[in-house]
């Protein structure tokens, strides 16, 4: 779960227009001038600290041999672009990259599409049903992604689990001692699985807001010139909503790369290795687990490259929905 | 006819995700409460008849809880301390004035939201373990102040911007400075906006694993995400003693669903409000 921030991007905030006879302070004075910087200056210094200084340490390593010899003080030489052009002649890199981008993709898309689902089907509901199912979504969006992780690794435990004793139930079917995190594309799976039961609630939530919106003489527009429930989903709704299906669509994108904790959590209950790895537990191997920190900054460059281009196209759809 | 059918319908696929939806909650909460010889049964036990408080007091007493609780606790608490403040001057300055950089900073606050920790976390291992912070309170919060500000000052802006600027120019017109008027008129009223921008920045804080678990490596100063893993870890060694864990995992969640219940409705507005303009 995380939090972003609402997208009205307000241009600019109206200079008031001095009354005359008021004895406010003209806005020219040296000290009101200086005001806003010192005011912000806390808050800029903490991200320069936290992030800034981080990033430039990361930028700088990246293109110098820094290993586990440079962690306990030996020179740390330059070697440009030695570690990028070793990852991006690495195939285990350009396999984990996709990887990711696959699972981005398809995790996000799974996500939209079921709260897009569950979003039609509050609007179609009585209220009291609609509550009981808005109640339902929240208690799983507030999950803490620690319990997520645990929960769901003992509901698919394979002896005890209640997943394989249900479908145990089916005739036919036995899948008592079958372990969903064995295989890599079950266990991608089932992370994904568990990925779109926690992001559903928020998309599905929002995609509701959006739709009360939808003005009903609109709709009573389409019905009396002929349209069915389809057609005004499709031809009606759907495009009025769309500006927000875009930015919910981005923010998946963005969140859905950053899955660092869950495959990580995931891998403490099932098995570890290459073939289970995304780019945030790959990277994690790489710096912490081999003391590779300059190949690990390279590795995270490029995975912040990644990130960038996304929400670069987010703000400038957060920008466009503000210039309308 | 046709309508009210399809309307029961609807009502009834509703309740039956709803009940889907819910169940792993509903799950944790159940094993939490069933004693070790009924959870290892082949026959799941689907309601906790005759359950036992058992779990809670095993997971309490023989790990070290209350360490990663107090840990827990203080990382929030200095955090959002110096978070508040720090994003409260922010808001202010961005949104009661017209300066040079303040579109840059603007835009930063927003796009660095949008940072992943793994894209940062190993250089941030490197500058913490640098500065001899590794394991320490003070390290972990010097990360976790830069990663909720940026969030906590969007926030504050609106509620700032709410308040009217004539309030403070009406203060000032009776001899106060501009920090006075901002102090005794426009902070009162934002202070529902520092509430709600607090729980949200709790909420992170408390749920935050990724960065934990690189800062913080010594058993002593586990924050109660990385105590969560740690059982299911070593339980996992043996045996997985599920219903410790899942109590475990209650014990982790329930403060964030209680807080979460209690601001949901300003995170769903806050997300995509005025997204759609009608």
């Amino acid at each position: 779960m995380s939090i972003v921030t609402p997208p009205e991007l307000e241009t600019d905030i109206p200079e008031p227009a001095p009354e005359p006879g008021s004895t406010k302070p003209p806005r020219t004075r040296p000290r009101a001038r200086r005001l806003p910087y010192v005011l912000t200056l806390p808050a800029v210094a903490a991200l320069v600290i936290g992030l800034a200084y981080p990033m430039g340490w990361q930028i700088f390593n990246s293109m110098r041999e820094y290993g586990l010899a440079q962690q306990f003080g030996a020179e740390a030489p330059w070697v440009w672009f030695a570690n990028y052009t070793t990852l991006l002649s690495d195939t285990l890199f350009w396999t984990i990259v996709v990887r990711s981008l696959v699972f981005m993709a398809a995790t996000a898309l799974a996500t939209m599409t079921l709260g897009i689902l569950l979003a039609l089907l509050m609007k179609a509901a009585p209220t009291w049903s609609r509550l009981v199912l808005q109640s339902a979504l929240l208690l799983a969006w507030a999950m803490p992604i620690v319990a997520q992780m645990t929960v769901f690794s003992w509901l698919i435990d394979p002896r005890n689990g209640v997943l394989n004793y249900l479908l145990s139930l089916l005739p036919g079917v036995d899948m008592i001692g079958h372990n969903w995190l064995a295989e890599p594309l079950s266990f991608f799976f089932v992370a994904s699985a568990i990925i779109t039961w926690a992001s559903v609630p928020f998309v599905a939530i929002s995609v509701y807001a959006a739709l009360t919106q939808v003005s009903d003489e609109v709709l009573e527009a389409a019905q009396l010139d002929g349209a069915n429930a389809r057609q005004t989903l499709i031809y009606i709704i759907m495009p009025i909503i769309r500006p927000v299906l875009i930015i919910l669509l981005l923010l998946q994108f963005i969140w859905d790369l950053r899955v660092y904790a869950q495959i990580q959590l995931l891998q403490d209950f099932g098995p570890k290795g290459d073939d289970y790895d995304l780019l945030g537990t790959y990277i994690y191997g790489l710096g912490i687990g081999q003391g590779q920190f300059g190949l690990a900054a390279s590795a995270a460059m490029i995975v912040l490259l990644i990130t960038l281009l996304v929400s670069g196209w987010y703000v400038r759809e957060l920008l466009r929905e503000d210039a309308r | 006819m046709r309508r009210t059918l399809k309307r029961y319908l609807a009502a009834f696929v509703a309740v039956v995700v709803a009940a889907i939806w819910a169940f792993p909650v509903y799950w944790m909460i159940n094993s939490s409460f069933l004693t070790p010889l009924t959870i290892s049964g082949l026959t799941p036990t689907f309601v906790p008849f005759g359950g036992t408080l058992q779990n809670y007091r095993d997971v309490t007493t023989e790990t070290p809880f209350f360490e990663a609780l107090t840990m827990s606790l203080m990382v929030v608490a200095v955090t959002l301390a110096i978070c508040l403040a720090f994003a409260t001057l922010a808001a202010f300055a961005i949104s009661r004035f017209r300066f040079k950089g303040r579109k840059t900073f603007v835009l930063t606050v927003i796009l660095v939201q949008m940072l992943p920790a793994e894209a940062m976390f190993i250089a941030q291992f490197q500058m913490i373990s640098g500065l001899g912070l590794l394991n320490s309170l003070a390290g972990v919060s010097i990360i976790y102040i830069a990663m909720v500000v940026p969030f906590t000052v969007w926030m504050l802006r609106g509620f700032v911007t709410g308040v009217p600027i004539e309030l403070e120019e009406a203060a000032m017109v009776d001899g106060c400075t501009r920090m006075q008027a901002f102090r005794r008129i426009t902070f009162p009223l934002i202070a529902p906006g520092l509430v709600a921008s607090g729980v949200f920045a709790f909420i992170q804080v408390w749920n935050e694993f990724a960065l934990a678990s690189v800062l913080l490596t010594d058993d002593d100063v586990q924050t109660l995400p990385l105590w969560l893993r740690d059982i299911a870890q070593q339980s996992n060694l043996g045996a997985p003693e599920w219903g410790q864990i899942m109590a475990g995992s209650v014990l982790v969640a329930v403060p964030v669903i209680i807080f979460f219940i209690i601001v949901q409705g300003r995170m769903a507005q806050g997300l995509v409000g005025g997204a759609v303009k009608g």
